[in-house]
């Protein structure tokens, strides 16, 4: 049942190197230890500046290519002056984000040619929740769908199975779906 | 102090069949069990508990299932019957009631000491049991006071006690936690004795219990996919923790998946994430769960379809046509919290898997006999690390159908041919 044949397909992932890295890890647990960091800075109001730029990991300290900064803000509804996307967009940015680079490297594991990806992400909110007005309305979302439209060599199911693999391999999903224990704490 | 070639370690099938290939080599041996044989099927099964392979699909070597009904599914005291049967048929060497506390090495081979003598060998094998002990997750230590306990099979461990039958919970809801073949007959059982039963519901293997009008596991057998080895699948690390097949063997052979364990009443829930204040949060995942599952299944059914149009042609070609899998249904809404001091939730039933208890190996000592979840480092049943030392019936061991009474013949052969090469010395 093990597939010897060369690849041809191409979604521009690098399977070899990541199953490389899955057995290496698995041997070497702790470089498989990560740290990932996002520094955000207070700019006016409700407009702040996130920063990425060094994580930890395999064993070392690590720095992306380059910086990336986020704008983070709220609309113009909330009395703000919207230089951002809301933090709750960016949380849904961060899991269609991890879905569609899921279902690249899966695809290309099981030699799927992509010729598209669109992920459509919306979160359902009640904000009487955040703005106090209901104490029983929570502040999270209510609920997430995630619409996904492939167009791939691939039957329907073969796509299907994209798609619910890389929610099985995925970070952020399986973050928002189950509890992480959260703690803040100020200098 | 006693001498043999080899001790082997547990009277079920494992060692039997492990037993009849040393005696057809002609290699002295014994087989100590700390009860009697077929300890497991006596003491770790609860009551209704029928196998879910068929009675054909009980294949122990130079023996096999010789009623009139080979499409049926034994109970467990057929099952224990079916195993003294053979035990007697080739005149195994048992020590019954001979626990074995420790195994040590020596220059030429090992030292085995039990609660009664003290042996000598130059070979072991284990077969002491891959699915023993219970494995409870973490969040049990979070659950809040005052609920039942039950783990679903093996001895109660950790003071929870092992279940038996609904009569033995109180009255109120039940949570059964883990959606594999233990926790979904439990689930329909305890459902059908009038308590509400939530499921939690992880990763999961979901079968029809036939396929065009053949069992699901013959089709398993016929088209090779029991047979899938270890050394040539793909990913043998997920093979060996693959969660067992959502299958039960009842005398009507229905299948029981989460549609009729829907219909039956039982309450779908994610799975049991974590305990917080005394809740239990259930994970959002479920939905995608039952995709990964459905899918699954599909792939499967059309990986047997594709070998009935080759090389199963022969013998499929009077079947039925494929029926589709029906998809699993969940409601509109599913709670993502279970409030555990409520009243509502009386009895937790942890039907989160198995796992050996190997206890007796750590004497070896400072081999690296152990990977880093504390399972047993083996090639194949061969303990690379202590020459002349074999495990057998753990998952996968050398093929998908290796933790099964039908899996026990062909290991037992290679591990035996292995042992007997070790014995010769090299060539
Ligand atoms: C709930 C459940 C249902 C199952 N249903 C099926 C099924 O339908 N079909 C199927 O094919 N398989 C089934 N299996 C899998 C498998 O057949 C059983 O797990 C079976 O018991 C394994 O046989 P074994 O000989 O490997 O180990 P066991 O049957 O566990 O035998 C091990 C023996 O070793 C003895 N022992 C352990 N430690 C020591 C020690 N220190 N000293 C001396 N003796 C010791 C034990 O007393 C026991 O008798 C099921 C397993 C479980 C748990």
């Amino acid at each position: 049942m093990t597939s010897t044949e060369t690849p041809t397909v191409d979604n521009g992932v690098n399977v070899g190197a990541l199953l490389d890295a899955r057995k290496a890890l698995a041997d070497a647990p702790e470089a498989a230890q990560f740290q990932w960091r996002a520094e955000t800075e207070w700019i006016k109001g409700t407009h702040s500046r996130g920063t990425v730029r060094t994580f930890r990991g395999l064993g070392a300290e690590q720095e992306h290519v380059s910086t990336f900064t986020f704008d983070a803000d709220h609309p113009e509804q909330f009395a703000a002056e919207d230089q951002g996307a809301t933090p709750v967009e960016i949380v849904l940015v961060g899991l269609g984000a991890c879905l569609t680079a899921g279902i690249a490297s899966v695809a290309q594991l099981r030699n799927i040619q992509l010729r598209s990806v669109k992920a459509t992400v919306t979160g359902e909110h009640d904000i009487l929740g955040i703005l106090g007005g209901d104490p029983e309305v929570p502040n999270r979302f209510t609920s997430i769908k995630v619409h996904f439209d492939v167009d791939a060599d691939a039957t329907p199911d073969e796509i299907a199975a994209l798609v619910a693999q890389s929610q099985k391999r995925s970070a952020v999903y399986d973050t928002l779906t189950n509890p992480v224990p959260v703690s803040v704490d100020v200098n | 102090m006693p001498q043999v070639t080899s001790v082997v370690i547990g009277a079920g099938h494992s060692g039997l069949a492990v037993s009849k290939h040393l005696t057809d080599r002609g290699i002295d041996h014994v087989v100590l069990e700390r009860a009697e044989v077929a300890n497991s099927w006596r003491t770790q099964r609860w009551d209704s508990l029928r196998l879910l392979t068929p009675n054909w699909l009980s294949r122990l070597p130079g023996y096999s299932y010789r009623g009139d009904d080979p499409d049926g599914y034994m109970t467990a005291a057929e099952v224990t019957a079916y195993i003294e049967g053979y035990a007697k048929e080739i005149a195994a060497p048992v020590r019954a009631g001979t626990t074995v506390t420790a195994v040590r090495r020596t220059d030429d081979g090992y030292v085995v000491e039990t609660d009664q003598d003290t042996w000598r060998a130059r070979t072991v094998v284990v077969a002491a049991g891959g699915a023993t002990v219970p494995s409870l997750p973490d969040v049990f230590e979070a659950v809040p006071d005052g609920l039942e306990h039950r783990v679903a099979a093996g001895s109660g461990e950790e003071g929870v006690p092992a279940y038996r039958n609904p009569d033995d919970l109180p009255e109120g809801g039940v949570l059964v936690v883990g959606p594999s073949a233990s926790g979904i007959q439990i689930a329909h059982e305890v459902q059908a004795s009038g308590r509400q039963v939530t499921l939690a519901v992880g990763e999961h293997v979901r079968m029809p219990r036939t396929y065009r009008g053949k069992d699901v596991l013959w089709w398993m057998d016929a088209a090779g996919v029991f047979d899938d080895r270890y050394d040539e699948v793909p990913d043998l690390a997920r093979a060996r923790v693959l969660p067992s097949m959502q299958l039960v063997g009842t005398p009507e052979r229905i299948t029981l998946d989460l549609n009729a364990l829907t219909r039956a009443g039982v309450r779908l829930v994610g799975r049991l994430a974590g305990v917080r204040d005394g809740v239990a949060q259930l994970s959002g995942s479920l939905s995608n769960v039952v995709t990964l599952a459905d899918l699954k299944v599909k792939r499967l059914l059309r990986t047997f379809d594709e070998w009935a149009e080759t090389d199963g042609a022969e013998l499929t070609k009077d079947l039925p046509p494929g029926e589709p899998v029906e998809p699993t249904m969940l409601p509109e809404s599913v709670p993502l919290e279970l409030d555990l001091r409520s009243g509502e939730i009386r009895t937790i039933v942890w039907a989160t898997g198995l796992k050996p208890d190997l206890g007796f190996l750590t004497a070896l000592g400072d081999l690296p006999l152990w990977d880093r979840k504390g399972r047993i480092r083996h090639d194949g049943g061969v303990v690379t690390a202590s020459p002349g030392l074999y495990v057998i019936g753990l998952p996968f061991l050398r093929r998908r159908k290796s933790t099964l009474i039908d899996g026990a013949a062909a290991d037992a052969d290679d591990i035996v041919t292995h042992l007997a090469g070790y014995l010769a010395g090299p060539a």
